[in-house]
């Protein structure tokens, strides 16, 4: 009887159990919803309330439109108008493409874009109203005449023979190069106040940017925004190659996302998986871009990249399987409730027919896209869809491996570069760079910043490609000078089809005064990374009409031409022994000193001045006696 | 009258509490918490430090009232076999580096300089916020150095030290600029007791890991990460710390009992001298938590009028109607034929070979030709 009761019992939970869980699925897209509509500040929330009925996706498409049709919708108060004009003027993307390299390892590029419709310097007003956009950020770009600002953090250098391209490249260390708008009278001041206020926001030492690794380059960063003018004196650049990236900078990174680290892509950003891998970098670009179409109007683009590739040895175990909880040690559960647009794109154009590695789950998106001169065919997640995330209202990637892949394509650019030489005294920068096009020659723009203390012999500086002397169509040289700037070489090399070009200078190491010696002198000092920026020939038509629905990976650098596409590859940091004095040294010399001269000059001195003098030995009492009479009577005394 | 007794006694425990309540007279909490030492070997002094901060998070002070400063990167070291994180019990309990650390001077910005400039305010004008110690004479300040030291120093990145009495002169400073109410200095390193014995300003407190002529020991080490991963004071101290809530009525006697000579081999001391209140009277979340007073008004407060809404950009519309475009990234042709940028002025060619012609032809007609038969 009571095992009969019991039995009964156990039907109702099943049954319960099984009514219960598909609807906590609903709960959370109910709850999805209610975040949505708080995030709309308007009067009509009991309005979507009663369609509650009607299906989820249907609402769910509905909220996902910008939540500005809602609100437009309101007939409301004066207050809520003017939310009405500040609030539909921004929007925010995200996105994630995973693309499996060649080598085994996993390369994930997170990209999370704000645009806002709004143009600080025109604005008579002063802004203060932020929704998406970060206010730290907006505060400094209105209060430094900012045009342009790109900042990067590197842990790890990017092989680009194993990798093959990045989609945005950034050096080892931190990075940064601004330009600054034309009604800017002292650069150089706001420069290194803008540089102080980087290095709270980002928790960086960046204040050690000054005069003395800043450089003005003439020809290689032209503005990636809109604008006409590009005169060089508003631009400014600095690398530290030194600068160490870890928690402390993932921090402020992650609180500048209008999510946080709460929702959407951005709770896959866990410091102990990102910062254990071969290379990981975050970097934020600022710049103007077109609003629409037609480009008539500027809007402010605010984009928040991080890239990071995962050592098939230490985060898989040497197993080609890769999903995104081993990535990232969590799964999604839910898109962004901000976003216009949250989506995962995997790189399938090596794995046509699925013969290659299984893709789990399986999505019927399919999406082509023209990046880095050549097609691929991606498969989307869209996750603010919700049957993207299945029975289990999560979505985690699976992608296992069945067979062995071939060789990777060579990468049609690439660039080393390395010290040779000697002792302490001298030495020799070479930098090579790799042209692999098999019968298309390029012209590529080298740009090298040397700090003063490698003094370098511009007169010993030799291009050769394929043995022969080539000599570079356009040079720039800026000499160091001690203590106040770098050398800045910049030369437009034509690089020969299939060839190899070494550009090699002589230089001359200084020696420093002792206080300018870090506490670690014996570490050597950092040379930072050359940049080569070129027009690689295409094999693919790129595509140079822009529009709003293309995927941010592609959309980053504009395009002018069809035929070729504007890469930029950063050469190794090189890691210089200078001179280092003993800084025991003082200590040392001066017990030694006063020793040999205690003893030395001690001794010298008596050999000199002293004098000996025979000692009389006493005498006997009856002759003291007698002493001490003759001396009464005066008479003279005995011996 | 029984009753009336009862009814003085309560009152009077009221009374008392009321005045524990109202005792300490501070209304925020800052902390400036510094490590010095550089080089992998030095993990431990890291990990002091971070142990010290989660505790200081933890019970409530925000990170814009923390100013932490770490002389080197433990966590993200070439050599950690597990980057990101910083541990301090063995066995990779607890990772003290957390997920949400904001370090305000790293690498080679922890100088006695910088240390200094902090506590006296004496900054350069853009110098951002977090860097700054923004105390006011109502502050409650904790100061935690660690690192190596020795009779009447503690070193700095193993390249500079700090004097005893140039820290007694700081505090001193920061008192005469009142940019504090109370301070609280520990410190762990060798010999840490003579660190203070120069104080002279009032309303300081002082605890140290060992007396002078003592060495302050270390923990234990990890066999997985190759180094001692803390200090044997710090150790017991944050264990002692773990116990501590917001709402916990500890109080510095029980902070002066942490770690005695037998688990600490060192004798730990402090100085209460310069101090006004009794130790026992003060809370360790008077220093180590941000626990708020809060005052209940029942009068209404006006809000002003909501911002203005920013003027609609109906009128530029006409002004611009050319498109803008993108700027060609590489433009070759234009980069070669770049006009040369202004050069210094250099005199014309041939101007330095007329003059010195001038100069030999006045020399010669000065002194007479006969001498220009020496030359040709």
């Amino acid at each position: 009887m009571a095992a009969h009761r019991c039995g009964l019992s156990l039907v109702f939970i099943l049954i319960f159990s099984s009514l219960a869980c598909p609807s906590s699925c609903d709960a959370l897209e109910k709850a999805n919803e209610n975040t949505g509509e708080k995030q709309s500040v308007s009067d009509t929330p009991r309005e979507v309330n009663t369609d509650g009925s009607i299906a989820a996706e249907d609402l769910n498409e509905r909220q996902w439109q910008s939540t500005d049709v809602e609100v437009d919708r309101s007939d409301g108060t004066k207050d809520s108008e003017s939310f009405t004009a500040a609030a539909a003027r921004d929007q925010f993307q995200e996105e994630l493409v995973i693309r499996p390299l060649h080598s085994g390892d996993i390369y994930a590029s997170f990209q999370f874009r704000t645009l806002w419709d709004i143009d600080f310097l025109q604005e008579r007003q002063k802004v203060s109203h932020y929704r998406l956009f970060p206010k730290s950020l907006g505060q400094v770009l209105s209060k430094f005449s900012v045009r342009e600002l790109h900042i990067s953090f590197t842990q790890g250098f990017w092989r680009t023979m194993q990798w093959g391209q990045p989609f945005i490249p950034s050096p080892p260390g931190a990075e940064l190069w601004v330009w600054f708008h034309d009604t800017v009278s002292d650069v150089d001041g706001n420069w290194k106040e803008l540089t102080n206020v980087l290095s709270g926001i980002f928790c960086a030492s960046l204040n050690f940017i000054d005069l003395t690794n800043t450089v003005q380059p003439s020809a290689s960063f032209k503005p990636l925004g809109l604008g006409n003018a590009t005169d060089h004196r508003f631009l400014r650049y600095a690398t530290l190659p030194r600068e160490i990236v870890c928690t402390e900078n993932l921090t402020p990174w992650k609180k500048l996302l209008p999510c946080g680290s709460k929702a959407g892509l951005s709770v896959l950003l866990k410091s102990e998986k990102l910062f254990h891998s071969s290379f990981h970098s975050q970097a934020v670009h600022i710049r103007p871009v077109c609003q629409d179409e037609q480009c008539t109007s500027k809007a402010w683009e605010l984009r928040q990249t991080l890239n990071v590739v995962f050592d098939l040895y230490t985060s898989s175990q040497g197993k080609k399987e890769w999903s995104l909880f081993k990535m990232f040690s969590r799964t999604l559960t839910e898109a962004c409730p901000l976003a216009t647009s949250s989506k995962i794109y995997v790189d399938i154009t090596d794995n046509p027919e699925g013969e290659l590695f299984e893709l789990n789950p399986v999505t019927p998106l399919l999406s082509q896209a023209v990046v880095l001169g050549d097609r691929r065919t991606y498969s989307v997640f869209d996750l603010t869809r919700a049957e993207t995330f299945g029975q289990l209202c999560s979505l985690n990637l699976l992608l296992r491996w069945k067979g062995d892949s071939g060789d990777m394509l060579r990468p049609l650019l690439h660039a080393e570069r390395y010290v040779a030489g000697f002792g302490l005294q001298t030495g020799e920068i070479h930098t090579v760079i790799y042209n692999n096009h098999p019968y298309r020659a390029f012209p590529v723009l080298l740009m090298d910043s040397v700090p003063w203390y490698l003094q370098l012999y511009i007169h010993t500086l030799t291009v050769t490609s394929k043995s022969r002397d080539n000599k570079p169509s356009y040079i720039h040289y800026q000499p160091a000078k001690d203590r106040h700037r770098p050398h800045l070489l910049e030369m437009l090399i034509q690089l020969p089809p299939h060839s190899m070009t070494e550009v090699t200078v002589q230089f001359e190491r200084a020696l420093l005064k002792w206080t300018e010696y870090t506490p670690d002198p014996n570490h050597g000092f950092y040379v930072g990374s050359s940049v080569v920026s070129a027009l690689v020939p295409s094999m693919v038509a790129m595509n140079t009409n822009f529009t709003q629905d293309q995927p941010l990976f592609s959309s980053f650098v504009p395009v002018k031409e069809e035929s070729s596409y504007f890469v930029r590859v950063y050469t190794e940091p090189l890691l210089v022994n200078l001179p280092t004095p003993d800084f025991s040294m003082p200590y040392n010399v001066i017990c030694l000193t006063c020793t040999v001269v205690a003893v030395g000059y001690g001794s010298f001195y008596n050999l000199l001045t002293r004098t000996f003098q025979v000692d009389e030995p006493s005498l006997p009492l009856e002759k003291r006696l007698a002493n001490l009479i003759r001396r009464i009577r005066g008479v003279p005394l005995l011996a | 009258t029984d009753y009336n007794d009862l009814y003085c006694l309560f009152t009077l425990v009221q009374f008392t509490k009321a005045g524990q309540f109202f005792s300490s007279g501070h209304t925020n909490n800052w902390a400036v918490l510094v490590c010095t030492s550089r080089f992998w070997f030095n993990y431990r002094h890291v990990a002091n430090t971070l142990s010290v901060y989660r505790s200081v998070k933890r019970l409530g002070i925000p990170d814009s009232h923390i100013v932490l400063m770490l002389a080197d990167d433990m966590a993200c070291n070439y050599r950690n076999p597990k980057p990101a994180t910083v541990f301090s019990h063995k066995n990779m309990e607890l990772n003290v580096y957390g997920d949400d650390v904001e370090v305000d001077y790293r690498g080679y910005e922890v100088t006695v300089e910088n240390f200094l400039r902090v506590l006296t305010g004496r900054l350069p004008p853009s110098t951002p916020r977090s860097k700054r110690l923004l105390s006011d004479d109502r502050s409650n300040i904790l100061i935690y150095l660690t690192g190596h030291g020795g009779n009447g120093f503690l070193k700095f990145q193993d390249s500079e030290e700090i004097s005893n009495m140039e820290l007694a002169d700081a505090f001193e400073q920061m008192w005469q600029k009142r940019r504090y109410n109370e301070l609280l200095f520990i410190i762990d390193t060798c010999q840490g007791a003579s660190m203070y014995e120069r104080f002279y300003s009032p309303n300081l407190m002082a605890l140290a890991s060992s007396q002078v002529g003592e060495d302050s020991l270390s923990h234990q080490p990890d066999l997985a990460i190759g180094v001692h991963l803390m200090d044997k004071y710090t150790f017991y101290l944050l264990e002692f710390l773990e116990e501590v809530h917001p709402a916990s009525q500890a109080n510095m006697n029980d902070l002066f009992k942490v770690c005695p000579q037998s688990q600490c081999v060192s004798t730990p001391g402090h100085r209460t001298d310069l101090f006004q209140r009794d130790p026992g009277s003060v809370l360790i979340t008077d220093f180590f938590g941000s626990v708020r007073k809060v005052e209940i008004t029942k009068d209404t407060i006006n809000l002003t009028s909501p911002v203005e809404p920013p003027i609609q950009r109906s009128g530029s519309g006409d002004i611009q109607i050319e498109s803008l475009t993108y700027v060609d990234q590489l433009p070759v042709a234009e980069i070669i034929h770049q006009k040369p940028k202004q050069k210094d002025w250099h005199p014309p060619d041939g101007f330095i070979l007329g003059l010195w012609t001038l100069i030999l032809l006045v020399f010669f007609q000065t002194y007479g030709i006969k001498h220009l038969k020496h030359i040709f």
